[in-house]
Protein backbone atom coordinates (compact mmCIF):
# COMPACT_ATOMS: atom_id res chain seq x y z
CA UNK A 1 0.00 0.00 0.00
CA UNK A 2 1.33 3.41 -0.93
CA UNK A 3 1.84 6.03 1.73
CA UNK A 4 -0.39 8.91 0.82
CA UNK A 5 -0.17 12.37 2.32
CA UNK A 6 -2.60 15.26 2.14
CA UNK A 7 -1.64 17.60 -0.68
CA UNK A 8 -1.14 21.13 0.72
CA UNK A 9 -3.61 23.70 -0.62
CA UNK A 10 -0.88 25.86 -2.11
CA UNK A 11 0.19 22.97 -4.37
CA UNK A 12 -3.31 22.63 -5.84
CA UNK A 13 -3.82 24.40 -9.16
CA UNK A 14 -7.32 25.75 -9.81
CA UNK A 15 -8.32 25.90 -13.47
CA UNK A 16 -11.51 26.47 -15.37
CA UNK A 17 -11.92 23.52 -17.68
CA UNK A 18 -14.44 21.41 -19.51
CA UNK A 19 -15.17 17.83 -18.55
CA UNK A 20 -13.16 16.67 -21.55
CA UNK A 21 -10.20 18.88 -20.63
CA UNK A 22 -10.35 17.68 -17.03
CA UNK A 23 -10.09 14.08 -18.25
CA UNK A 24 -7.23 14.95 -20.62
CA UNK A 25 -5.31 16.59 -17.77
CA UNK A 26 -5.92 13.60 -15.51
CA UNK A 27 -4.64 11.24 -18.21
CA UNK A 28 -1.56 13.40 -18.58
CA UNK A 29 -0.81 13.27 -14.87
CA UNK A 30 -1.45 9.52 -14.74
CA UNK A 31 1.61 9.18 -17.00
CA UNK A 32 -0.03 6.79 -19.41
CA UNK A 33 2.25 4.90 -21.78
CA UNK A 34 -0.12 4.48 -24.69
CA UNK A 35 -3.23 6.23 -25.92
CA UNK A 36 -4.93 4.84 -29.02
CA UNK A 37 -8.01 6.69 -30.15
CA UNK A 38 -10.24 7.74 -33.01
CA UNK A 39 -11.98 11.13 -32.86
CA UNK A 40 -15.71 11.37 -32.21
CA UNK A 41 -17.83 14.19 -30.82
CA UNK A 42 -18.25 15.00 -27.92
CA UNK A 43 -15.16 13.15 -26.74
CA UNK A 44 -12.79 14.74 -29.26
CA UNK A 45 -11.36 17.41 -26.94
CA UNK A 46 -9.92 14.72 -24.68
CA UNK A 47 -7.69 13.35 -27.42
CA UNK A 48 -7.04 16.77 -28.98
CA UNK A 49 -5.84 18.17 -25.66
CA UNK A 50 -3.79 15.09 -25.02
CA UNK A 51 -2.15 15.34 -28.46
CA UNK A 52 -1.12 18.90 -27.53
CA UNK A 53 0.59 17.58 -24.40
CA UNK A 54 2.43 15.07 -26.58
CA UNK A 55 3.40 17.68 -29.17
CA UNK A 56 4.66 19.99 -26.42
CA UNK A 57 6.75 17.22 -24.93
CA UNK A 58 4.80 17.32 -21.67
CA UNK A 59 4.24 13.55 -21.73
CA UNK A 60 6.14 10.61 -23.14
CA UNK A 61 2.98 8.77 -24.14
CA UNK A 62 2.91 6.95 -27.46
CA UNK A 63 -0.28 8.08 -29.19
CA UNK A 64 -1.58 5.73 -31.87
CA UNK A 65 -4.00 7.53 -34.21
CA UNK A 66 -5.84 4.48 -35.47
CA UNK A 67 -8.35 4.19 -38.31
CA UNK A 68 -11.37 3.19 -36.23
CA UNK A 69 -12.58 2.60 -32.69
CA UNK A 70 -12.40 -1.15 -33.25
CA UNK A 71 -8.69 -0.67 -33.89
CA UNK A 72 -8.38 1.78 -30.99
CA UNK A 73 -9.51 -0.77 -28.44
CA UNK A 74 -7.50 -3.50 -30.19
CA UNK A 75 -4.34 -1.41 -29.91
CA UNK A 76 -5.17 -0.72 -26.26
CA UNK A 77 -5.49 -4.45 -25.58
CA UNK A 78 -2.14 -5.14 -27.24
CA UNK A 79 -0.36 -2.36 -25.37
CA UNK A 80 -1.96 -3.30 -22.08
CA UNK A 81 -0.87 -6.92 -22.60
CA UNK A 82 2.74 -5.76 -22.73
CA UNK A 83 2.25 -4.11 -19.35
CA UNK A 84 1.65 -0.52 -20.41
CA UNK A 85 -0.73 1.91 -18.70
CA UNK A 86 -3.30 2.51 -21.42
CA UNK A 87 -6.27 4.78 -22.06
CA UNK A 88 -8.67 5.69 -24.82
CA UNK A 89 -11.83 7.73 -25.21
CA UNK A 90 -14.97 7.44 -27.29
CA UNK A 91 -18.73 8.00 -27.53
CA UNK A 92 -21.87 6.72 -29.22
CA UNK A 93 -21.17 5.02 -32.56
CA UNK A 94 -17.50 4.84 -31.62
CA UNK A 95 -18.31 2.76 -28.58
CA UNK A 96 -20.60 0.63 -30.70
CA UNK A 97 -17.78 -0.05 -33.13
CA UNK A 98 -15.52 -1.04 -30.22
CA UNK A 99 -18.06 -3.59 -29.11
CA UNK A 100 -16.30 -6.80 -30.03
CA UNK A 101 -13.05 -5.73 -28.41
CA UNK A 102 -14.68 -4.41 -25.21
CA UNK A 103 -15.42 -8.00 -24.33
CA UNK A 104 -11.83 -9.02 -25.21
CA UNK A 105 -10.38 -6.26 -23.01
CA UNK A 106 -12.46 -7.35 -20.04
CA UNK A 107 -12.04 -11.09 -20.50
CA UNK A 108 -8.29 -10.75 -21.06
CA UNK A 109 -8.22 -8.73 -17.84
CA UNK A 110 -6.65 -5.62 -19.34
CA UNK A 111 -6.80 -2.63 -16.95
CA UNK A 112 -7.58 -0.07 -19.65
CA UNK A 113 -9.30 3.20 -18.78
CA UNK A 114 -11.91 4.23 -21.34
CA UNK A 115 -13.41 7.71 -21.06
CA UNK A 116 -16.91 7.87 -22.55
CA UNK A 117 -18.67 11.15 -23.30
CA UNK A 118 -22.15 9.66 -23.33
CA UNK A 119 -23.95 10.34 -26.59
CA UNK A 120 -27.08 9.02 -28.27
CA UNK A 121 -26.92 6.34 -30.94
CA UNK A 122 -28.14 6.82 -34.52
CA UNK A 123 -30.63 6.98 -36.22
CA UNK A 124 -31.52 9.82 -36.58
CA UNK A 125 -27.94 10.99 -36.23
CA UNK A 126 -27.57 12.98 -33.03
CA UNK A 127 -24.48 14.28 -31.27
CA UNK A 128 -26.11 14.95 -27.90
CA UNK A 129 -26.31 13.16 -24.63
CA UNK A 130 -28.09 10.07 -23.47
CA UNK A 131 -26.87 6.84 -21.92
CA UNK A 132 -27.81 4.34 -24.62
CA UNK A 133 -24.18 3.87 -25.65
CA UNK A 134 -22.60 2.80 -22.37
CA UNK A 135 -25.77 1.10 -21.07
CA UNK A 136 -25.54 -1.09 -24.12
CA UNK A 137 -22.03 -2.07 -23.02
CA UNK A 138 -23.10 -2.84 -19.48
CA UNK A 139 -22.58 -6.60 -19.87
CA UNK A 140 -19.15 -6.27 -21.50
CA UNK A 141 -17.24 -6.78 -18.26
CA UNK A 142 -16.09 -3.18 -17.88
CA UNK A 143 -16.44 -1.44 -14.55
CA UNK A 144 -18.66 1.62 -15.18
CA UNK A 145 -18.52 4.85 -13.20
CA UNK A 146 -20.68 7.91 -14.04
CA UNK A 147 -19.66 11.43 -13.02
CA UNK A 148 -21.64 14.56 -12.20
CA UNK A 149 -18.96 17.26 -12.34
CA UNK A 150 -15.68 18.07 -14.05
CA UNK A 151 -13.88 17.72 -10.72
CA UNK A 152 -15.39 14.30 -10.25
CA UNK A 153 -14.38 13.26 -13.77
CA UNK A 154 -10.80 14.34 -13.10
CA UNK A 155 -10.68 12.53 -9.76
CA UNK A 156 -12.37 9.42 -11.07
CA UNK A 157 -9.95 8.94 -13.97
CA UNK A 158 -7.04 9.00 -11.52
CA UNK A 159 -8.70 6.48 -9.23
CA UNK A 160 -9.80 4.34 -12.18
CA UNK A 161 -6.25 3.30 -13.02
CA UNK A 162 -5.55 2.30 -9.45
CA UNK A 163 -8.72 0.21 -9.28
CA UNK A 164 -8.21 -1.34 -12.71
CA UNK A 165 -4.55 -2.24 -12.16
CA UNK A 166 -5.08 -3.78 -8.72
CA UNK A 167 -4.25 -7.47 -9.02
CA UNK A 168 -7.46 -8.37 -7.23
CA UNK A 169 -9.37 -6.69 -10.06
CA UNK A 170 -7.51 -6.41 -13.40
CA UNK A 171 -10.54 -5.17 -15.27
CA UNK A 172 -11.03 -2.22 -17.61
CA UNK A 173 -12.97 0.83 -16.43
CA UNK A 174 -15.33 3.16 -18.27
CA UNK A 175 -15.41 6.65 -16.83
CA UNK A 176 -18.57 8.25 -18.21
CA UNK A 177 -19.54 11.91 -18.45
CA UNK A 178 -22.62 13.40 -20.06
CA UNK A 179 -21.78 14.52 -23.58
CA UNK A 180 -21.84 18.33 -24.02
CA UNK A 181 -23.66 18.87 -20.70
CA UNK A 182 -20.42 18.06 -18.91
CA UNK A 183 -17.90 17.38 -21.67
CA UNK A 184 -18.21 20.96 -22.93
CA UNK A 185 -19.09 22.68 -19.66
CA UNK A 186 -16.37 24.82 -18.09
CA UNK A 187 -16.15 24.46 -14.34
CA UNK A 188 -13.72 25.15 -11.56
CA UNK A 189 -11.39 22.16 -11.20
CA UNK A 190 -8.75 21.65 -8.53
CA UNK A 191 -5.79 19.85 -10.04
CA UNK A 192 -3.32 17.92 -7.96
CA UNK A 193 0.41 18.27 -8.42
CA UNK A 194 1.61 15.67 -10.94
CA UNK A 195 4.07 14.17 -8.45
CA UNK A 196 1.22 13.49 -6.03
CA UNK A 197 -0.81 11.71 -8.72
CA UNK A 198 2.16 9.63 -9.79
CA UNK A 199 3.03 8.72 -6.24
CA UNK A 200 -0.60 7.75 -5.65
CA UNK A 201 -0.68 5.51 -8.71
CA UNK A 202 2.88 4.24 -8.86
CA UNK A 203 4.06 2.41 -11.95
CA UNK A 204 1.78 -0.31 -13.26
CA UNK A 205 2.95 -3.77 -12.22
CA UNK A 206 1.43 -6.25 -14.65
CA UNK A 207 0.43 -9.65 -13.28
CA UNK A 208 1.56 -11.26 -16.52
CA UNK A 209 3.08 -9.37 -19.44
CA UNK A 210 3.83 -10.29 -23.03
CA UNK A 211 7.57 -10.79 -23.16
CA UNK A 212 9.49 -12.37 -26.08
CA UNK A 213 11.95 -13.95 -23.64
CA UNK A 214 9.20 -15.56 -21.63
CA UNK A 215 6.44 -16.20 -24.13
CA UNK A 216 2.87 -16.66 -22.92
CA UNK A 217 -0.41 -16.89 -24.75
CA UNK A 218 -3.24 -14.53 -23.91
CA UNK A 219 -6.86 -14.80 -24.93
CA UNK A 220 -6.42 -18.22 -26.53
CA UNK A 221 -9.09 -20.64 -27.69
CA UNK A 222 -11.16 -22.12 -24.89
CA UNK A 223 -14.15 -24.16 -25.86
CA UNK A 224 -16.41 -26.36 -23.80
CA UNK A 225 -13.42 -27.35 -21.72
CA UNK A 226 -12.35 -24.06 -20.11
CA UNK A 227 -14.32 -21.07 -21.44
CA UNK A 228 -16.74 -21.22 -18.55
CA UNK A 229 -13.88 -21.17 -16.01
CA UNK A 230 -12.52 -17.98 -17.60
CA UNK A 231 -15.92 -16.39 -17.12
CA UNK A 232 -16.12 -17.66 -13.55
CA UNK A 233 -12.79 -15.98 -12.74
CA UNK A 234 -13.88 -12.79 -14.48
CA UNK A 235 -17.05 -12.75 -12.43
CA UNK A 236 -15.10 -13.18 -9.19
CA UNK A 237 -12.83 -10.30 -10.15
CA UNK A 238 -15.90 -8.10 -10.63
CA UNK A 239 -17.13 -9.15 -7.20
CA UNK A 240 -13.87 -7.92 -5.65
CA UNK A 241 -14.26 -4.43 -7.12
CA UNK A 242 -16.20 -2.84 -4.22
CA UNK A 243 -13.50 -3.70 -1.69
CA UNK A 244 -10.71 -2.39 -3.89
CA UNK A 245 -12.75 0.69 -4.79
CA UNK A 246 -13.25 1.46 -1.11
CA UNK A 247 -9.52 1.11 -0.43
CA UNK A 248 -8.56 3.33 -3.37
CA UNK A 249 -11.10 5.99 -2.44
CA UNK A 250 -9.89 6.05 1.14
CA UNK A 251 -6.34 6.69 -0.04
CA UNK A 252 -7.58 9.33 -2.45
CA UNK A 253 -9.50 11.00 0.35
CA UNK A 254 -6.34 11.13 2.46
CA UNK A 255 -4.63 12.93 -0.40
CA UNK A 256 -7.45 15.32 -1.39
CA UNK A 257 -10.18 15.34 1.23
CA UNK A 258 -12.62 14.23 -1.48
CA UNK A 259 -14.52 10.98 -1.72
CA UNK A 260 -17.61 10.10 -3.72
CA UNK A 261 -18.60 6.52 -2.89
CA UNK A 262 -20.24 4.01 -5.20
CA UNK A 263 -23.30 6.22 -4.87
CA UNK A 264 -24.08 9.53 -3.22
CA UNK A 265 -27.02 10.01 -0.88
CA UNK A 266 -28.60 13.43 -0.52
CA UNK A 267 -31.23 14.23 2.12
CA UNK A 268 -32.56 10.66 2.11
CA UNK A 269 -32.75 10.00 5.87
CA UNK A 270 -36.49 10.55 6.28
CA UNK A 271 -37.40 10.66 2.59
CA UNK A 272 -40.70 9.17 1.44
CA UNK A 273 -39.68 9.46 -2.19
CA UNK A 274 -36.10 8.89 -3.30
CA UNK A 275 -35.08 10.11 -6.74
CA UNK A 276 -32.65 7.63 -8.26
CA UNK A 277 -30.48 8.68 -11.20
CA UNK A 278 -26.88 9.46 -12.11
CA UNK A 279 -24.56 11.82 -14.01
CA UNK A 280 -25.76 15.40 -14.55
CA UNK A 281 -29.46 14.77 -13.75
CA UNK A 282 -28.17 13.73 -10.32
CA UNK A 283 -27.11 17.34 -9.80
CA UNK A 284 -30.37 18.80 -11.05
CA UNK A 285 -32.27 16.34 -8.83
CA UNK A 286 -30.43 17.66 -5.77
CA UNK A 287 -31.49 21.22 -6.67
CA UNK A 288 -35.08 19.95 -7.05
CA UNK A 289 -34.93 18.25 -3.66
CA UNK A 290 -33.72 21.47 -2.03
CA UNK A 291 -36.72 23.31 -3.48
CA UNK A 292 -39.24 20.59 -2.57
CA UNK A 293 -37.85 20.29 0.96
CA UNK A 294 -38.51 24.00 1.43
CA UNK A 295 -42.16 23.19 0.71
CA UNK A 296 -42.01 20.51 3.38
CA UNK A 297 -41.91 17.52 1.04
CA UNK A 298 -39.89 14.54 2.18
CA UNK A 299 -37.78 13.77 -0.87
CA UNK A 300 -34.15 12.82 -1.34
CA UNK A 301 -31.71 11.72 -4.02
CA UNK A 302 -29.52 8.72 -4.52
CA UNK A 303 -27.04 9.54 -7.26
CA UNK A 304 -25.48 6.36 -8.54
CA UNK A 305 -21.82 6.46 -9.54
CA UNK A 306 -20.92 2.83 -10.04
CA UNK A 307 -23.31 1.12 -12.43
CA UNK A 308 -21.02 -1.92 -12.82
CA UNK A 309 -20.65 -3.69 -10.54
CA UNK A 310 -24.09 -2.54 -9.39
CA UNK A 311 -24.07 -1.95 -5.61
CA UNK A 312 -27.37 -3.78 -5.08
CA UNK A 313 -26.96 -4.74 -1.42
CA UNK A 314 -25.73 -1.35 -0.21
CA UNK A 315 -28.49 0.40 -2.16
CA UNK A 316 -31.15 -1.90 -0.76
CA UNK A 317 -30.35 -0.66 2.73
CA UNK A 318 -30.63 2.98 1.68
CA UNK A 319 -33.79 2.60 -0.40
CA UNK A 320 -35.76 0.10 1.68
CA UNK A 321 -37.41 2.62 4.03
CA UNK A 322 -38.72 4.92 1.32
CA UNK A 323 -42.29 4.64 0.12
CA UNK A 324 -41.21 5.04 -3.49
CA UNK A 325 -38.09 5.16 -5.62
CA UNK A 326 -38.43 7.33 -8.73
CA UNK A 327 -35.87 6.30 -11.33
CA UNK A 328 -34.86 8.78 -14.04
CA UNK A 329 -32.80 7.37 -16.87
CA UNK A 330 -31.66 8.49 -20.31
CA UNK A 331 -32.19 5.25 -22.15
CA UNK A 332 -35.03 3.18 -23.54
CA UNK A 333 -34.42 -0.54 -23.76
CA UNK A 334 -36.79 -1.25 -26.62
CA UNK A 335 -39.12 -4.12 -25.93
CA UNK A 336 -37.96 -4.48 -22.33
CA UNK A 337 -40.55 -4.33 -19.53
CA UNK A 338 -38.63 -1.41 -18.05
CA UNK A 339 -35.21 0.12 -18.63
CA UNK A 340 -31.61 -0.64 -17.61
CA UNK A 341 -31.38 1.48 -14.46
CA UNK A 342 -34.84 0.62 -13.12
CA UNK A 343 -34.30 -3.08 -13.85
CA UNK A 344 -31.26 -3.00 -11.55
CA UNK A 345 -33.16 -1.16 -8.82
CA UNK A 346 -36.13 -3.50 -9.01
CA UNK A 347 -33.82 -6.52 -8.81
CA UNK A 348 -32.04 -5.03 -5.80
CA UNK A 349 -35.35 -4.53 -3.97
CA UNK A 350 -37.21 -7.65 -5.04
CA UNK A 351 -36.18 -9.86 -2.12
CA UNK A 352 -37.48 -7.45 0.50
CA UNK A 353 -40.75 -8.48 2.14
CA UNK A 354 -41.96 -4.91 1.94
CA UNK A 355 -40.46 -2.89 -0.83
CA UNK A 356 -40.88 0.65 -2.12
CA UNK A 357 -42.91 1.32 -5.21
CA UNK A 358 -40.54 1.84 -8.16
CA UNK A 359 -41.39 4.28 -10.95
CA UNK A 360 -39.24 4.53 -14.08
CA UNK A 361 -39.06 7.70 -16.15
CA UNK A 362 -37.21 7.76 -19.47
CA UNK A 363 -35.88 11.29 -19.94
CA UNK A 364 -33.52 13.33 -22.08
CA UNK A 365 -33.05 11.07 -25.10
CA UNK A 366 -30.83 12.64 -27.75
CA UNK A 367 -29.89 15.51 -25.45
CA UNK A 368 -33.43 16.74 -24.77
CA UNK A 369 -32.85 19.12 -21.88
CA UNK A 370 -33.78 17.85 -18.41
CA UNK A 371 -34.80 20.96 -16.45
CA UNK A 372 -35.94 20.76 -12.82
CA UNK A 373 -39.57 20.74 -14.04
CA UNK A 374 -39.06 17.30 -15.66
CA UNK A 375 -37.84 15.85 -12.36
CA UNK A 376 -40.71 17.54 -10.48
CA UNK A 377 -43.20 16.05 -12.94
CA UNK A 378 -41.82 12.58 -12.23
CA UNK A 379 -42.03 13.14 -8.48
CA UNK A 380 -45.64 14.35 -8.80
CA UNK A 381 -46.57 11.31 -10.87
CA UNK A 382 -44.89 9.07 -8.31
CA UNK A 383 -47.05 10.64 -5.58
CA UNK A 384 -50.17 9.87 -7.60
CA UNK A 385 -49.05 6.28 -8.15
CA UNK A 386 -48.39 5.89 -4.43
CA UNK A 387 -51.96 6.94 -3.75
CA UNK A 388 -53.25 4.51 -6.36
CA UNK A 389 -50.95 1.78 -5.05
CA UNK A 390 -49.57 0.91 -8.47
CA UNK A 391 -47.45 2.41 -11.22
CA UNK A 392 -46.71 1.66 -14.85
CA UNK A 393 -43.46 -0.24 -15.43
CA UNK A 394 -42.03 2.81 -17.20
CA UNK A 395 -43.05 5.97 -19.01
CA UNK A 396 -41.40 8.75 -21.00
CA UNK A 397 -41.22 12.36 -19.80
CA UNK A 398 -40.43 15.54 -21.69
CA UNK A 399 -41.42 14.27 -25.12
CA UNK A 400 -44.21 15.20 -27.56
CA UNK A 401 -46.74 12.38 -27.52
CA UNK B 1 -26.86 33.05 -4.26
CA UNK B 2 -27.08 31.81 -7.83
CA UNK B 3 -26.82 34.12 -10.85
CA UNK B 4 -27.82 32.79 -14.26
CA UNK B 5 -26.63 34.48 -17.43
CA UNK B 6 -27.67 33.84 -21.02
CA UNK B 7 -25.53 35.01 -23.94
CA UNK B 8 -26.94 35.76 -27.37
CA UNK B 9 -24.67 36.20 -30.35
CA UNK B 10 -23.88 34.87 -33.77
CA UNK B 11 -21.61 31.96 -34.56
CA UNK B 12 -18.05 33.28 -34.72
CA UNK B 13 -18.66 36.32 -32.51
CA UNK B 14 -17.11 34.70 -29.49
CA UNK B 15 -20.20 34.32 -27.31
CA UNK B 16 -19.10 30.89 -26.10
CA UNK B 17 -15.67 32.28 -25.25
CA UNK B 18 -17.34 35.14 -23.33
CA UNK B 19 -19.32 32.65 -21.27
CA UNK B 20 -16.14 30.72 -20.46
CA UNK B 21 -13.98 33.75 -19.69
CA UNK B 22 -16.65 35.13 -17.37
CA UNK B 23 -16.74 31.82 -15.51
CA UNK B 24 -12.98 31.95 -15.10
CA UNK B 25 -13.09 35.55 -13.87
CA UNK B 26 -15.81 34.52 -11.44
CA UNK B 27 -13.82 31.76 -9.77
CA UNK B 28 -10.76 34.01 -9.62
CA UNK B 29 -12.95 36.55 -7.83
CA UNK B 30 -13.81 33.92 -5.27
CA UNK B 31 -17.07 32.32 -6.41
CA UNK B 32 -17.10 28.62 -5.45
CA UNK B 33 -19.47 27.48 -8.16
CA UNK B 34 -19.16 28.37 -11.85
CA UNK B 35 -20.51 26.80 -15.02
CA UNK B 36 -20.16 27.93 -18.63
CA UNK B 37 -21.61 25.96 -21.48
CA UNK B 38 -22.79 26.54 -25.03
CA UNK B 39 -26.06 25.55 -26.59
CA UNK B 40 -24.92 23.34 -29.42
CA UNK B 41 -27.16 22.96 -32.38
CA UNK B 42 -26.28 23.12 -36.02
CA UNK B 43 -23.95 26.00 -35.15
CA UNK B 44 -22.29 27.82 -38.00
CA UNK B 45 -20.73 31.21 -38.59
CA UNK B 46 -23.33 33.98 -38.59
CA UNK B 47 -26.24 31.95 -37.21
CA UNK B 48 -27.83 33.03 -33.89
CA UNK B 49 -26.22 31.07 -31.03
CA UNK B 50 -26.71 30.91 -27.27
CA UNK B 51 -24.39 30.21 -24.38
CA UNK B 52 -24.87 30.12 -20.62
CA UNK B 53 -22.94 30.98 -17.46
CA UNK B 54 -23.89 30.25 -13.86
CA UNK B 55 -22.13 31.86 -10.91
CA UNK B 56 -22.67 31.00 -7.26
CA UNK B 57 -21.00 31.34 -3.90
CA UNK B 58 -21.63 27.59 -3.47
CA UNK B 59 -21.19 24.46 -5.54
CA UNK B 60 -23.79 24.45 -8.32
CA UNK B 61 -25.85 21.30 -8.63
CA UNK B 62 -28.37 22.21 -11.30
CA UNK B 63 -27.29 21.15 -14.79
CA UNK B 64 -29.63 22.17 -17.54
CA UNK B 65 -30.13 25.13 -19.85
CA UNK B 66 -31.14 28.48 -18.38
CA UNK B 67 -34.79 29.44 -18.90
CA UNK B 68 -35.20 32.30 -16.42
CA UNK B 69 -31.96 34.28 -16.57
CA UNK B 70 -30.99 37.05 -14.18
CA UNK B 71 -28.84 38.63 -16.87
CA UNK B 72 -28.96 38.58 -20.67
CA UNK B 73 -25.95 39.66 -22.73
CA UNK B 74 -26.55 40.47 -26.40
CA UNK B 75 -23.45 40.60 -28.60
CA UNK B 76 -25.27 41.41 -31.84
CA UNK B 77 -28.10 43.99 -31.66
CA UNK B 78 -29.71 42.70 -34.87
CA UNK B 79 -30.59 39.48 -33.05
CA UNK B 80 -33.15 41.44 -31.03
CA UNK B 81 -35.30 41.61 -34.18
CA UNK B 82 -35.02 37.85 -34.76
CA UNK B 83 -35.60 36.32 -31.34
CA UNK B 84 -37.00 37.38 -27.97
CA UNK B 85 -33.72 37.80 -26.10
CA UNK B 86 -35.62 38.73 -22.92
CA UNK B 87 -37.61 35.47 -22.90
CA UNK B 88 -37.93 34.30 -19.29
CA UNK B 89 -35.86 37.23 -17.96
CA UNK B 90 -36.52 37.78 -14.26
CA UNK B 91 -38.49 40.96 -13.47
CA UNK B 92 -35.48 42.66 -11.91
CA UNK B 93 -33.18 41.26 -14.59
CA UNK B 94 -30.39 43.07 -16.44
CA UNK B 95 -29.95 43.24 -20.21
CA UNK B 96 -26.60 44.31 -21.69
CA UNK B 97 -26.57 45.09 -25.40
CA UNK B 98 -23.71 45.87 -27.77
CA UNK B 99 -25.14 48.83 -29.66
CA UNK B 100 -24.31 52.51 -30.21
CA UNK B 101 -27.93 53.28 -29.28
CA UNK B 102 -29.08 54.50 -25.86
CA UNK B 103 -31.04 52.07 -23.64
CA UNK B 104 -34.29 54.04 -24.18
CA UNK B 105 -34.01 53.54 -27.93
CA UNK B 106 -34.34 49.79 -27.48
CA UNK B 107 -37.72 48.24 -26.84
CA UNK B 108 -36.51 45.79 -24.20
CA UNK B 109 -37.78 44.65 -20.82
CA UNK B 110 -35.53 44.81 -17.75
CA UNK B 111 -32.72 47.10 -16.62
CA UNK B 112 -31.01 47.83 -19.94
CA UNK B 113 -27.37 48.80 -20.39
CA UNK B 114 -25.74 49.57 -23.72
CA UNK B 115 -22.20 50.05 -24.98
CA UNK B 116 -20.75 50.43 -28.47
CA UNK B 117 -18.71 47.25 -28.48
CA UNK B 118 -18.42 47.14 -32.26
CA UNK B 119 -17.06 50.69 -32.38
CA UNK B 120 -14.57 49.90 -29.60
CA UNK B 121 -13.50 46.69 -31.33
CA UNK B 122 -12.85 48.57 -34.57
CA UNK B 123 -10.84 51.28 -32.78
CA UNK B 124 -8.68 48.71 -30.95
CA UNK B 125 -8.25 46.42 -33.94
CA UNK B 126 -10.13 43.53 -32.35
CA UNK B 127 -10.69 41.74 -35.63
CA UNK B 128 -10.90 38.13 -36.72
CA UNK B 129 -10.97 37.52 -40.46
CA UNK B 130 -11.49 41.26 -40.90
CA UNK B 131 -14.62 41.38 -38.75
CA UNK B 132 -14.93 43.06 -35.33
CA UNK B 133 -15.12 40.65 -32.39
CA UNK B 134 -16.97 42.09 -29.41
CA UNK B 135 -16.77 39.35 -26.81
CA UNK B 136 -14.00 40.92 -24.73
CA UNK B 137 -15.66 44.33 -24.74
CA UNK B 138 -18.85 42.63 -23.55
CA UNK B 139 -16.93 41.29 -20.55
CA UNK B 140 -15.88 44.82 -19.62
CA UNK B 141 -19.45 46.06 -19.96
CA UNK B 142 -20.66 43.09 -17.95
CA UNK B 143 -18.31 43.93 -15.09
CA UNK B 144 -19.67 47.48 -15.04
CA UNK B 145 -23.36 46.65 -15.37
CA UNK B 146 -23.48 43.80 -12.85
CA UNK B 147 -20.60 44.39 -10.44
CA UNK B 148 -20.30 40.60 -10.19
CA UNK B 149 -16.67 40.49 -11.31
CA UNK B 150 -13.87 43.05 -11.23
CA UNK B 151 -12.62 44.74 -14.39
CA UNK B 152 -9.05 43.82 -13.39
CA UNK B 153 -10.02 40.16 -13.19
CA UNK B 154 -11.72 40.30 -16.58
CA UNK B 155 -8.57 41.86 -18.03
CA UNK B 156 -6.45 39.19 -16.39
CA UNK B 157 -8.39 36.29 -17.93
CA UNK B 158 -8.30 38.04 -21.30
CA UNK B 159 -4.51 38.40 -21.05
CA UNK B 160 -4.17 34.75 -20.04
CA UNK B 161 -6.32 33.61 -22.96
CA UNK B 162 -4.39 35.68 -25.52
CA UNK B 163 -0.90 36.44 -24.17
CA UNK B 164 0.96 39.39 -25.71
CA UNK B 165 -0.26 42.23 -27.92
CA UNK B 166 -3.60 40.66 -28.82
CA UNK B 167 -4.48 40.25 -25.15
CA UNK B 168 -3.39 43.80 -24.37
CA UNK B 169 -5.59 45.26 -27.11
CA UNK B 170 -8.55 43.21 -25.93
CA UNK B 171 -7.97 44.20 -22.31
CA UNK B 172 -7.92 47.87 -23.36
CA UNK B 173 -11.14 47.34 -25.28
CA UNK B 174 -12.72 45.77 -22.19
CA UNK B 175 -11.72 48.83 -20.16
CA UNK B 176 -13.22 51.24 -22.68
CA UNK B 177 -16.44 49.22 -22.65
CA UNK B 178 -16.41 49.26 -18.84
CA UNK B 179 -16.01 53.03 -18.83
CA UNK B 180 -18.62 53.75 -21.49
CA UNK B 181 -21.29 51.19 -20.61
CA UNK B 182 -24.43 53.06 -19.53
CA UNK B 183 -28.02 52.63 -18.41
CA UNK B 184 -28.73 56.34 -19.00
CA UNK B 185 -30.51 57.97 -21.90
Amino acid sequence: MTVVERVPTDKVVVEGMTGDAAIAHALKQCDIDVLAAYPITPQTIIVEDFQKFVANGEVKTRVIPVESEHSAMSACVGASAVGARVATATASAGLALMWEILYCAASMRMPIVLAVANRALSAPINIHNDWSDSYGARDSGFIQIYCQSCQEAYDTVIMAFKIAEDHDVLLPVMVCIDGFILSHNVERVEMLPTEAVQQFLGVRKPAIALDPDNPVTMGPLALTDYYFEFKEQQDRAMARVPEVFERVESEFEKMTGRRYGRFETYRVEDADIIIFTHSTPGGTAKAVVDALRERGEKVGVVRLRMFRPFPAEALREVLRNAKAVAVFEKCRSFGAPSNPLALEVRTALYDLDERPLVTDFVIGLGGRDVPPSTIVEGVEKTKEYLKAGRAPLYETLGVRK
Amino acid sequence: MLVEIRWHGRGGQGGVTSAELLAKAAYLDGYKGVQAFPFFGAERRGAPVKAFTRISDREINVRCQIYEPDIVAVLDPDIIDLIDVCEGLKDDGIVIVNTPKAPSELDLRGHVYTFDGTGIALRHGLLVAGLPVVNTTMLGAFARATGLVKLETVQRVIMEKWPGKVGERNAEGAKEAYDSCTDQG
